[in-house]
């Protein structure tokens, strides 16, 4: 889908007003793909909302989501994501705020109260601590759930399944027993790797040519 | 006066179980309903009774493997959400779809808006007292699911809508019975609308029950005809239009108190416009494919594959490894007949989605409903749960 210029040319206008507004808060923004994304220091992204939702030129009224993704390998794992939209603006935006393991992000719950179970879901699918939250329980996992699992180390398959247990008259947890392991089929195929250097192709002085089959 | 009145006791709030299993749960639902006597004093809804972990499944599979999940959460309103994937996935692709593929998509898309449409109202009336509606819609939308059939041969987990465009043309004489479909149709609405619109006990139950004011609709981050019925004009097919919605000539309907009566009847002028929508898409059918010509994303026709060597390697290829998508992160937002439904796609090079979010309008209403129904009485829970049309394939994921 191409967005027509006007609404980019809005986006380019929101982009620096922002940055030019929160200077210390936002760490970078930018528009891709025609979506305007700005990455917030964890603790101003309580700031940045209301900034956000107040300002005339901004104007971004409704927090439509708040989502976690992780990524295990960077030093502040988790990355919260906040979606808002502008009706007068027509306009979108996405916050972003890095994370770690046990580090808290300051909750929305007193701007947005949308914010209330859109924080409890990523609380219960990551383990993301936000403080200032009046109610963090779980809410998508069993009662009694261990571990967060959309974690990308939490295991597709769980460690525990239920069941109803004729003799004990009532649903027992067991751990979960696989008939087969479980099949995750890596299609990355190395044939397709062939632009990538061969084993023995280092010894050459001369780069290889890009390209092949 | 000489009579005493009894020495006033106090009563202590006690707390109600409500479901998981109801008639008027709409699916799994708990409601710990903390109650004053008849009045509610809060509510706590416990969901996640049919969580699938959809957002996770959807990493361990291919692109095109993912679309049936998406079949599976509002399972009401199979189509929309399939489009809302495939345009995510198209937008990191930066593909297009043929026009062709466009007008289906929004073919499809309303019948699936109607098809939700009367099924929510039809069981919201019954969950307010009247059962006629539900029994003769079912029959309305047994005929929209023949037209799914008809052009994915299943009747509602389609898996039709496919990045790239569709997964098939439409079989022939398919137009012609949807577009006689859409000369019947109006006269059921206007039958359904003489049994409710103006039903003494039906207003009597609707009318100024659960109502939302616009600021509290925008705070709650209502999204769809929930939005629409607290007075904000807001469509996504309008305002951020998609697959050729901006050639399309439809009306908003708006509501004015933000009740439970007003959802309905926002729902009922809605089934009015996608009849419109209907017809126009059927008018103005592009002819030409129904696909992207690029064969590393789409699949060859069976036909070529019986003679070209390679098109089943390219079939091959994609049914097991499928497509890879370019690294990166995008919105796609769709006008789902339950309000914005959006799929937040992270993408890092590979054959699967590394994150993929899907925003399910239900899951803000229904944390709307403890402050909706603050203060109301016991028998308006069912009215107001039914009112924000909840399916617990989307709120629980």
């Amino acid at each position: 889908m191409t967005q027509p210029a006007s609404p980019l040319d809005g986006l380019s206008q929101t982009c620096a007003h922002l940055r030019q507004a929160l200077p210390e808060d936002v760490i970078s923004a930018e528009i891709v793909r025609g979506e305007l994304i700005a990455t917030v220091k964890r603790t101003s992204i309580v700031t940045a909302v209301t900034f956000l939702r107040d300002d005339a030129v901004c104007q971004f009224t409704q927090l439509i989501d708040i989502c976690g993704v992780d990524y295990p390998e960077r030093a502040e794992r988790f990355e919260v994501v906040y979606h808002m939209l502008s009706m007068k603006k027509n306009a979108r935006i996405r916050l972003k705020v890095a994370v770690g393991e046990d580090t808290p992000v300051p909750s929305l719950t007193g701007i947005f109260p949308s914010a209330d179970w859109l924080e409890r879901e990523v609380w219960d699918m990551y383990g993301v601590y936000f403080s200032g939250h009046p109610d963090l329980r779980r809410i998508l996992t069993d009662y009694g759930f261990e571990g967060h699992p959309l974690r990308k180390d939490f295991p597709l398959t769980g460690y525990v399944e239920v069941r109803y247990d004729e003799d004990q008259k009532r649903v027992i947890y067991e751990p979960v027993k696989l008939t087969q392991d479980f099949r995750s089929f890596d299609f990355l195929s190395p044939w397709e790797g062939i632009q990538r250097l061969l084993p023995g192709d280092e010894k050459a002085a001369v780069p290889p040519k890009p390209g092949g089959a | 006066m000489t009579a005493t009145l009894a020495p006033e006791t106090e009563i202590e709030n006690y707390t109600l179980n409500f479901g998981p299993q109801h008639p008027a749960a709409h699916g799994v639902l708990r409601l710990v309903l903390e109650m004053d006597g008849e009045v509610i004093d809060r509510i706590d809804p416990h969901i996640g009774l049919l969580h699938r972990g959809t957002e996770k499944l959807i990493e361990y599979k291919t692109y095109l493997q993912a679309i049936p999940y998406f079949d599976r959460l509002d399972y009401v309103s199979p189509m929309n959400q399939e489009q809302a994937f495939a345009i995510a996935v198209e937008k990191l692709l930066g593909i297009e779809p043929p026009p062709r593929a466009k007008c289906i998509r929004v073919l499809f898309a309303e019948l699936t808006r109607v098809l939700n449409h009367i099924m929510n109202i039809a069981s919201y009336a019954m969950d307010v007292g009247a059962m006629t509606p539900f029994l003769w819609t079912f029959e309305e939308r047994e005929k929209i699911m023949a037209f799914y059939d008809d052009v994915c041969g299943a009747r509602m987990h389609a898996n039709y809508i496919r990045p790239g465009g569709v997964a098939l043309d439409l079989p022939a004489g398919l137009t012609q019975r949807i577009s006689d479909w859409t000369d019947k149709y109006p006269k059921i609405i206007d039958d359904l609308e003489t049994l409710l619109t103006e039903n003494r006990i039906f207003k009597q139950r609707t009318v100024d029950i659960g109502i939302v004011s616009e600021a509290e609709a925008l705070a709650w981050g209502f999204t769809g005809p929930n939005l629409r019925a607290s007075g904000v004009p807001w469509d996504l097919r309008k305002s951020q239009p998609y697959d050729g919605y901006d050639q399309m000539e439809f009306s908003i309907p708006v509501g004015k108190h933000g009740d439970c009566y007003d959802r309905y009847l926002v729902r009922v002028l809605e089934m009015r416009e996608s009849v419109r929508i209907i017809r126009q898409c059927l008018d103005k059918m592009p002819s030409g494919p129904v696909k992207v010509n690029d064969r590393k994303i789409v699949a060859p026709p069976r036909a070529e594959m019986k003679t070209s060597m390679e098109a089943l390697i390219h079939h091959f290829k994609l049914y097991t490894e499928g497509f890879k998508v370019p690294a990166g992160e995008v919105y796609a937002a769709t006008e789902a007949p339950k309000g914005e439904f959006s799929v937040y796609l992270v993408s890092d090079g590979t054959n699967r989605p590394y994150r993929c979010r899907i925003r399910a309008p239900g899951f803000l209403h229904l944390a709307g409903m403890d402050a909706m129904l603050r203060g109301h009485m016991l028998a308006d829970v069912p009215a107001v749960l039914g009112s924000i049309d909840i399916v617990f394939g989307e709120v629980d994921r």
